[in-house]
């Protein structure tokens, strides 16, 4: 059995490590610590760790200030606040003046589960990616995301990490290299591209070994967990190769990973595509997957879809 | 302290001021838009911090244990090139690119451009945390720089504001001085008929903050009140100063329309003959 991890735990976990490791580093949180695991941090260096109680618009801001005096600031909060609730603090005060703030937003997606939909943010990726100077990453495990925490805190500039609530299982080795902006081949293949992030480059994987048993199609599964900048090259090459492309992700079809995708193979190399992705419709209460049924994102939607896009 | 070799008389700062009100309607004048009436309200004020009260140094602008100042009413950047431009940061001839395609001079400012610009504001209500975040930063380095912030009468309308007053009074913040620009009118009208946010200084005084009133155009009482701020203890202060919007220009003063409106060719030359 694949071990299953949060990937807030490992956020938590790895702030840690950062906190010994780099004196700059400094944690914000709008009264949900607990929650985002940035708690861990608080309790092994109060003096760097700023509880900003529930006020997502002045976290932005303060994390602003002291990274212009060369601090690290790390602000976190739920998907839906620190994107939505605090979209134009991040977009004028922040990305406007590149500052070196990272977001890490957990809570993302509607694996958030029974709290529903004011909770469930399915809108972040394309809030955040929309915003000049901003990177953007989706992280499919806690071991992805343990990486992608560190080399946020190594780069220079915003960067916006999403997170979820549910455990979720390990997919990638201890030792593989993380960049920022490559996007990974997990399975090679030539009929069709999956291209995923988050939570549902697992359901991605599983899809295609679906495929391969039960009729001869060989996918591609591609794990794209930067959003943006986008590893052009590589979606390129997977629409020259395999001419058709799945994408999916736990967000919006409209503006999301597919669009973003999307926008890449229509200038460059247009082919057939499909979007796993939630249609223009709000989230709700429920066990995650009753949700994932409900709202198309399981592996069996994936395969439909791939042998769709296939036949076109 | 370091930057000015000596501080400036009243008398000189008063002159100064002057300098940087004509700056103001020249560079507006010339941009054919922009914000006059809330650059002049808050023009001495912003002298007496770059000429007396703020340790900073035009030849390394980023100096870390500089003091910082953020213009959170971000509309008056007029004010804010004007005085960097008058304390060396940048050439006086650049002020008249403001609002120019190419130009360092933005409609409202960003960072670092030009040099001792020190965050983009201009999205009123967000300067305040910035400052706040920059003032958790000094303590954190246990540096005794002091963060200034000065923010617009409605701009005290947005909720970022108060959730930035909060936090500064929780982190006890004493390195962190706001001021008010009392001025009494906003875009649409005055204050009181748009959004009464009275009593103002009561609300900072229940939201913990040290509060003193001043006339802010009168340079000892502004002088006083940021050496009285100093001396302030375990929470932060803010100085509500009353001002004229406008101060300055006889037919901007207390005008709401030259909130955001530029004068004419002839308004310039009329302003600037009253400002010589």
């Amino acid at each position: 059995m694949t071990e299953m991890i949060a990937t807030r735990d490992a956020y938590g976990k790895t702030l840690v490590r950062l906190g010994e490791i780099d004196k700059d580093v400094v944690v914000l949180d709008a009264d949900l610590s607990k929650s985002t695991k940035t708690h861990d941090f608080a309790k092994k260096f109060p003096e760097r760790f700023f509880q900003m109680g529930i006020s997502e618009q002045d976290m932005m801001g303060t994390a602003a200030g002291l990274a212009t005096c060369g601090k690290i600031p790390f602000a976190s909060t739920f998907a839906i606040f620190a994107s939505g609730r605090a979209w134009e603090q991040i977009r004028n005060t922040i990305c406007y003046s590149n500052l070196n703030v990272k977001i890490v937003a957990t809570h993302a997606g509607i694996s958030v589960g029974a709290d529903g939909s004011s909770h469930q943010c399915i809108e972040d990726i394309s809030l955040m990616r929309t915003i000049a100077n901003m990177t953007v990453i989706v992280p499919c495990d806690a071991v992805e995301t343990g990486k992608a925490v560190m080399t946020a805190a190594a780069m220079k500039g915003p960067v916006y990490i999403r997170l979820g609530r549910a455990k979720v299982p390990i997919i990638l080795n201890e030792d593989e290299d993380f960049e920022i902006g490559k996007g990974k081949v997990l399975i090679d293949g030539s009929d069709a591209t999956i291209i995923a992030c988050g939570i549902m480059v697992e359901k991605a994987l599983e899809a295609a070994q679906k495929l391969r048993v039960r009729g001869g199609t060989n996918c591609r599964v591609i794990n794209i967990s930067t959003i943006k900048p986008i590893d052009e090259q590589l979606i390129i090459k997977a629409a020259r190769e395999t001419r058709a492309i799945v994408t999916a992700e736990e967000h919006m079809s409209k503006g999301g990973l597919g669009s973003a995708v999307a926008e890449v193979i229509v200038e460059n190399e247009p082919v057939p595509m499909r979007m796993i992705a939630i249609k223009d419709r709000f989230g709700e209460s429920g066990d995650p997957g009753e949700l994932f049924r409900e709202f198309g994102l399981t592996e069996d939607d994936i395969i439909k879809a791939v042998e769709e896009v296939v036949k076109k | 302290m370091f930057g000015l070799e000596e501080q400036m008389s009243i008398e000189k700062l008063q002159v100064k001021a002057t300098e940087i009100r004509r700056d103001i309607i020249a560079m507006l004048g010339e941009a054919g838009s922009g914000h006059p009436g809330g650059s002049l309200s808050a023009a001495d004020i912003v002298t007496a911090l770059y000429f007396s009260v703020l340790n900073i140094d035009h030849k390394n602008p980023r100096r870390e244990d500089r003091d910082r100042f953020v213009l959170s009413k971000g509309h008056a950047a007029p004010l804010l090139y004007s005085a960097l431009a008058e304390r060396g940061y940048f050439p006086k001839d650049e002020l008249m690119s403001l609002r120019k395609f190419g130009s360092r001079l933005q409609g409202h400012p960003k960072i670092g451009s030009p040099p001792g610009v020190e965050i983009s504001s201009g999205s009123l209500g967000q300067g305040l945390s910035v400052a706040n975040g920059m003032a958790m930063a000094g303590k954190l380095d246990g540096k005794d720089y002091r963060v200034y912030a000065l923010l617009g009468d409605g701009e005290i309308e947005e909720g970022q504001i108060w959730e930035a007053a909060m936090t500064a009074a929780h982190y006890k913040l004493d390195n962190l001085c706001a001021i008010l620009d009392f001025n009494g009118l906003q875009i649409d009208g005055p204050i009181v008929e748009v959004m009464n946010s009275n009593p103002i200084r009561e609300k900072w005084t229940a939201f913990r903050w040290n509060t003193m009133e001043i006339d802010g155009h009168n340079f000892e009482e502004i002088l006083r009140a940021f050496e009285e701020a100093k001396k302030i203890k375990g929470k932060p202060t803010i100085i509500i100063a009353h001002t004229i919007k406008g101060k300055g220009v006889s037919f901007m003063e207390n005008v709401v329309d030259f909130h955001g409106k530029a004068p004419t060719k002839e308004q310039t030359r009329q302003a600037l003959e009253e400002l010589s």
